[in-house]
């Protein structure tokens, strides 16, 4: 079998490129995935349903005239207050129970947020466009949308401005704290509901950033999301839990993995592909996870 | 005790005879005839789910309002059940059951999507209830030996067979080299299964041949593969998503190809959604409203455009034109059945000859409509970046003449 991948060398740096700026976004949701799994031990199935849900405020923002680029600062804000009043709404009751019970309840979150969005925004596919072009390198051999591009460096900024804010402001540090140990946390003085809270809402702040680089890189729509909840929840495992730096790359290398695997294997076997590493990641992290409750460093 | 057992007895019996009663609820009540349907109104299909729902009650009301349906010397009126289908395949098999079983609809009326109608048809047939069906393309469907299933619409593999052959035709006869990308669903893999044969025939060969996945909305990898083989026609169809992001990457990744054949473009509202970018894009389409095929009650597309805007306020899809025409059928069948026995109506469908003004129909063994054949448009824009659907193939119908091959990306 000749594999057109090595037959065209070009094709390897594109690949190489777009799996990393694909890693990149994908590794900004895990983000917010890891930061709450890890505080709130809840694994949030509702994830991809907030990114499409910050989304289509972009969207809507483009609809209305406004460059959807700036919805990488209005969706943030408006998510974050949304993630607070799905914390105090539903999560609040779960956060100590077992991982089952939240499981189930951000699953009926999920649902209930495909229908309201499908109720809300209409079944159809849509996009913003942001018409930013497209970066030609190598006499027009390798392509990189300038979108795709812009979308990278926004989640690195947004990755690198959540790591200092976990290092150094007063809430960042009560968020670590209450993850290291939620009790000792609560009898030093930490409000651990309020820091839940903000938790929560920092996820889904970050789903906004990243729902609202999706509308303008690839296409939004209200059933869309669990793809989304999937590869983050595949990126923290494959990284563990307390490491964000791992987060990181790890999203990147599983970016680079599926594009290497639709040029070898085939498109088919694309997401095939990383449920295999998944496995075999899984099985091979069986003990660390299951014996203890990782933390944030 | 006893009392307590009198009372059970007696509120169970209310309860039987209240769902007995609902069965008397049958076909025909009065002078009305009473069709079923189960629609996605609610759930992923919903937006094509409620295109169906008006094309049908257009067609409805235009009957109603102009005679309604003569049989055996009286006049009836057609009224329609719906239910909610949630998009949802088994949702689909049990609604319609329940109209079959308990409102005792002896007709039906198909859902949106080949998924949907799938479920549905073995039902349909078990009980013996005609159906006529708009929005049911795959090939599968016509392939099981239904006797009960008629469709308005052409079955899914000759979708884009009409851009490989115009493909071939204008390389002088020779055999293209095609590259395609197709979602993994029934409906998608009939259309490709469509292409193979006339790769087959016209001695084409297929350089890529895609599998999209379901869940990621990026075609980067195939269309740096495309640009890397250079074939001479790009074929793809994975719903409005997959038109979407095509047409996005393509633009993006600049992607030259000489001929870009879809589905769903009507549906992607995709000139409106991606302006310039999806100029030239060609599109497979059932109808469209500059098709000047005529029938009594709409006239022709473009009335059937005018009338349709004014009620709904939208330019009427080609789901809600094939849905339309799924009532002139069934009216043209009791008339010439002459009675509601469904037998009789069942072979009356089978012998449809007729022209409406989404096209002649006419049905096969299977159910299919041969009788019409798919058309393609080419999306047209002009300077000020306003963009129109223009017929191109077939040559008999075609509004303008196609652009081929599509301009180089640095030339536009």
């Amino acid at each position: 079998m000749d594999f057109l991948i090595f037959q065209v060398p070009m094709l390897t740096l594109q690949a190489v490129l777009d799996g990393l700026l694909l890693g990149i976004l994908f590794a900004l949701i895990a983000y917010g995935m890891a930061l709450q799994w890890g505080v709130m031990n809840i694994i949030n199935i509702a994830q991809g349903d907030l990114v499409i849900l910050g989304g289509y405020i972009a969207y809507f923002m483009y609809l209305y005239g406004i460059h959807p680029a700036w919805g990488v600062i209005v969706s943030p804000i408006i998510m974050y207050f949304v993630g607070v009043v799905i914390y105090k709404l539903v999560i609040n009751k779960v956060v100590d129970r077992d991982l089952f019970i939240s499981i189930l309840a951000t699953f009926g979150i999920s649902i209930l947020f495909m229908q309201l969005m499908n109720f809300a925004f209409g079944a159809d596919v849509v996009l913003a466009n942001s018409g930013y072009g497209t970066t030609m390198l190598f006499d027009n051999s390798v392509t990189l949308p300038n979108s795709k591009i812009f979308s990278a460096f926004i989640s690195i900024v947004f990755a690198i401005g959540l790591v200092i804010y976990m290092k150094k402001s007063k809430l960042g540090r009560a968020i670590r704290a209450t993850a290291q140990n939620a009790r000792a946390a609560k009898i030093l003085g930490v409000d651990t509901e309020k820091v839940y809270a903000a938790t929560f809402g920092i996820n889904a702040a970050l789903c906004g950033v990243a729902g609202a680089l999706i509308s303008i890189t690839f296409t939004i729509h209200p059933y869309m999301g669990l793809p989304y909840t999937i590869r983050s929840f595949m990126i923290v495992i494959v990284a563990g839990l307390g490491n964000l730096p791992g987060v990181a790359m790890s999203g990147m290398g599983l970016g680079v993995f599926e594009e290497f695997a639709d040029y070898i294997l085939g498109t088919e076997f694309r997401i095939g592909s990383v449920f295999l590493l998944l496995v075999l990641i899984l099985v091979y992290r069986r003990f660390k996870l299951s014996r203890k409750r990782e933390y944030l460093k | 005790m006893k009392i307590k057992n009198i009372i059970i007895t007696f509120v169970s019996a209310i309860a039987i005879l209240f769902s007995t009663s609902v069965v008397s609820f049958a076909k025909v009540v009065g002078d009305k005839i009473i069709l079923g349907a189960a629609i996605s109104l609610t759930g992923k299909y919903s937006s094509n789910g409620v295109h169906t729902q008006n094309g049908y009650n257009m067609a409805v009301d235009r009957i109603n309002e102009m005679g309604g349906v003569k049989v055996g010397g009286k006049t009836y009126k057609f009224d329609i059940i719906y239910y909610d289908d949630e998009s949802n395949p088994k949702r689909a098999a049990q609604l319609a059951e329940r109209l079959i079983s308990q409102d005792g609809v002896e007709f039906m009326l198909g859902p949106y999507s080949s998924g949907l109608t799938k479920a549905i048809a073995p039902v349909t047939e078990k009980y013996g209830v005609p159906m006529v069906e708009a929005n049911g393309a795959s090939r599968s469907l016509f392939t099981k030996g239904y006797k009960y299933l008629f469709a308005v619409l052409a079955p899914a593999n000759l979708y884009l067979d009409v851009a490989i052959r115009t493909a071939v035709e204008l390389n002088g006869g020779k055999g293209v080299r095609i590259a395609q990308a197709f979602e993994q669903d029934a409906f998608s893999q009939d259309v490709r299964l469509g292409i193979l044969d006339a790769a087959k025939e016209t001695g084409s060969k297929i350089i890529i041949d895609d599998k999209l996945p379901k869940e990621l909305n990026d075609m980067a990898a195939t269309l740096a593969k495309v640009k890397a083989t250079k074939p001479d026609v790009l074929v793809v169809s994975g719903h409005t998503k997959g038109a979407l992001t095509a047409i996005r990457q393509i633009a993006e990744m600049k992607v030259d190809v000489p001929m870009l054949a879809m589905t769903h473009c009507d549906a992607a509202k995709l000139s409106k959604q991606h302006g310039k970018n999806s100029q030239y894009a060609l599109c497979a389409s059932q109808w469209h409203k500059t098709l000047t095929y005529k029938d009594d009650f709409f006239k022709d597309g473009m009335t059937y455009a005018a009338d349709f805007e004014k009620l709904f306020g939208y330019d009427p899809p080609y789901q809600s034109a094939e849905s339309s025409a799924a009532l002139l059928v069934f009216k043209d069948a009791f008339e010439r059945a002459n009675t509601f026995d469904q037998k009789k109506v069942r072979d009356a469908l089978a012998a449809t000859n007729m022209q409406t003004f989404y096209g002649n129909i006419k049905f096969a063994e299977g159910g299919q409509n041969v009788d019409k054949p798919m058309v393609l448009f080419q999306v047209m824009c002009d300077d000020a970046g306003k963009c129109e659907n223009k017929v191109v193939a077939p040559l008999k119908w075609a509004s303008a003449e196609l652009i081929h091959p599509i301009p180089k990306w640095s030339e536009r």
